[in-house]
């Protein structure tokens, strides 16, 4: 079980104040990621639930019991720490069957749980090796493993792939969601990747300045963001914010479209423009547009074999039922 | 320093530094040498330039050899008990956010820049002295009979004054390993269950480990040759009569040079022995 509540929560460090009291629910069994930008207080939210960091007010809840002054041990959560954290001088098994030792479990059963876990994150051949021997995707797996053999009630990732290349990150991320749909325990993962925030979720929060911007199933949040940070934060590549005149034709402050809702036409069109940089993906191509009456480009994703090259002439037209609006407070108009 | 070329021109311009080192400690390490193979005693005006073995048979075999050299053990393991152990504890609290930290540190390094004659003195004088010693004021407040360290317990009050100037080099070196313990370890262990002991044990103390041997390492080879602070209280007697302190009586007390010169080169063979000893604990410590 591992259901979390955070009631009015909040963090100040000395008089700045990283978090304003914030309320937040996440169920049990839920994959909950934590995404914004760099410094609005995720990594801050996570160790406050974690217990290493106190707070300044208001109450977290685990299953319902107070956890507000219960130390880390206690709450029942394990953690894995963006730099992994691993005991340098102790082999991999001694990392794994730390938490069970301090918790003094037998020994067979430590030795059952780690041959479980090593099977399951092939550690099997390194459980004799120190974390220095080992590559970066074969410590974060020895950190998780150092995570599940306690069978906490959630766990709690803060950045975990940011080390990792790009290939092997692809890879950890589908470890780390087999492991979910496997163990079906309550997981908070903090990245600032929206990638990572929209492939793995059941429920992303997005937070800015410490604030909650919007709480919703990655595809709510594609389709329907709450206000333009949101809009603009969840997608890649960005929704295209536009101002002015376009706008006020919608009867909005702001408009935004997606770079996949805009249709290269041959002729006419909302927006003509002059192609800029032009990235073949292959599969897309993702074309950034100069239009005239525009002080930012627009990016557009056009298929693979779209003719077009830098400086040529293109008509864009957007599908209406994909645009969304947004009034003077950047909220979104329904 | 990768190359063929940039390794020979380092060599070249390493070159007098090693020939000035080489001179500076080969001209005496002979000249002692030379003085223990003679019967050398100038207020007798004798000697002899060969005698053979004689002064290094006569040196190992007299019964004050063996005891200075438990009394130089017991002093140097003393004295390592007290600092490492000190030094730890005080790296732990000097690590800790407070009010004033600068200034405490400044305060825990001062002892270090205190001479060793002026510091024996200053212990042998303000703190041991029976009559006006800050430690027989205490007895007396407690209603106790001050009590006469440096005569009752000569071994301990001059470990307690070495120990005292070298707790600041070992709580330095320790501080900075301490500092370089990334706190998510500590917060890890944390997470995993540790209480704070455990936490010292097992997370604190290994990664102390290599810094523990080099103090380890350093502090002994510079306290086998404790002098001053035998010289300044007990004069090397009561039990305080160290390798050191023994080849100086023979060479300055007794006037016999070439018998000193042994010993000397003695306490050389020996210092070495412990230091290979040591070395070979330290690479284990730092292979890994
Ligand atoms: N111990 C601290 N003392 C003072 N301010 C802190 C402390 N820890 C964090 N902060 C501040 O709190 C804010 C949030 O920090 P936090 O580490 O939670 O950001 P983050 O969202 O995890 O960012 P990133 O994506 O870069 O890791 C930052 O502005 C930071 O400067
Ligand atoms: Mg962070």
């Amino acid at each position: 079980m591992g259901r979390i509540t955070l009631d009015k929560v909040q963090k100040k460090f000395g008089e700045v104040e990283v978090i304003p009291p914030l309320d937040l629910t996440i169920e049990d069994g839920e994959f909950v990621v934590f995404v914004g930008p760099s410094g609005c207080g995720k990594s801050t939210l996570l160790r406050l639930i974690a217990g290493l960091e106190d707070v300044s007010g208001g109450e977290i809840r685990i299953d319902g019991k107070p956890a507000t002054d219960l130390p880390p041990a206690k709450r029942g959560l394990a953690m894995v720490f963006q730099s992994y954290a691993l005991y340098p001088h102790m082999s991999v098994r001694k990392n794994i069957a730390f938490p069970m030792k301090m918790a003094g479990m037998d020994q067979a059963e430590q030795d059952r749980r780690i041959a479980k876990a090593a099977e399951a994150l092939n550690l099997t051949d390194y459980l004799d090796r120190r974390p220095g021997q080992l590559s970066g995707g074969q410590r974060q797996r020895v950190a998780i493993g150092r995570a599940i053999v306690r069978e906490p009630a959630a766990f709690l990732f803060d950045e975990p792939l940011s080390n990792l290349d790009a290939a092997l990150r692809v890879g950890m991320r589908m470890e780390i969601s087999e492991l979910h749909s496997t163990l079906k325990t309550t997981m908070v993962y903090v990245t600032h990747d929206q990638v990572e925030a929209m492939t793995m979720a059941d429920k992303i929060v997005v937070l800015r300045a410490g604030n909650i911007e919007q709480v919703g199933s990655p595809l709510e949040l594609y389709k329907a963001p709450r206000n333009t940070f949101v809009a603009g934060f969840i997608g890649s590549p960005k929704m295209n914010l536009l101002t002015g005149a376009i706008a006020d034709k919608h009867n909005a402050t702001t408009i935004g479209i997606r770079p996949e809702h805009l249709d290269v036409v041959e002729s006419g069109g909302t927006f003509t423009g002059r192609v800029g940089v032009a990235e073949h993906l292959g599969s897309d191509t993702f074309f950034h547009v100069h239009i005239p009456e525009m002080s930012e480009p627009m990016t557009v994703r056009a298929g693979g074999e779209v003719g077009l090259r830098h400086g040529d002439t293109i008509h864009l037209e957007p599908r209406a039922e994909h645009i969304h609006r947004f009034d003077a407070q950047g909220l979104r108009i329904a | 320093m990768a190359t063929e070329h940039s390794k020979s021109s380092a060599r070249l311009m390493i070159a007098p530094a090693v020939f000035v080192l080489l001179v500076w400690m080969l001209v005496p390490l002979c000249m002692t040498l030379y003085f223990s193979f003679a019967d050398y005693r100038p207020m007798r005006g004798t000697f002899d330039a060969w005698i053979g073995f004689g002064n290094y048979a006569s040196f190992l075999t007299s019964s004050s050899f063996l005891s200075s050299v438990m009394v130089t053990l017991q002093m140097v393991a003393g004295i390592l008990l007290i600092t490492i152990g000190g030094g730890v504890a005080l790296a732990l609290l000097l690590d800790q956010p407070m009010f004033g930290q600068g200034i405490v540190r400044i305060l825990v390094i001062a002892p270090f820049f205190v001479m060793p004659t002026v510091s024996a003195l200053v212990w042998k004088n303000m703190f041991f002295n029976v009559d006006n010693g800050l430690f027989s004021y205490l007895w007396k407040f407690f209603g106790a009979q001050p009590y006469d360290f440096l005569s009752q317990s000569p071994l301990l009050s001059i470990v307690v004054i070495v120990a005292w100037q070298w707790l600041p080099f070992a709580t330095l070196i320790l501080l900075t390993a301490v500092q370089s313990l990334s706190s998510e370890q500590l917060e890890a262990a944390e997470m995993d269950g540790a209480p704070g002991y455990s936490r010292f044990w097992y997370i604190i103390l290994p990664h102390l480990s290599r810094a523990i041997t080099v103090v380890i390492l350093i502090q002994t080879i510079f306290l086998l040759s404790i002098f001053a602070e035998i010289f300044v209280t007990t004069n090397g007697a009561f039990g305080t009569r160290t390798l050191t302190y023994l080849v100086y009586q023979r060479v300055l007390e007794s006037q016999n040079i070439g018998l000193g010169s042994a010993g000397g080169i003695v306490a050389v063979i020996l210092a070495n022995v412990v230091a290979i000893f040591l070395m070979r604990i330290v690479g284990k410590n730092l292979d890994t």
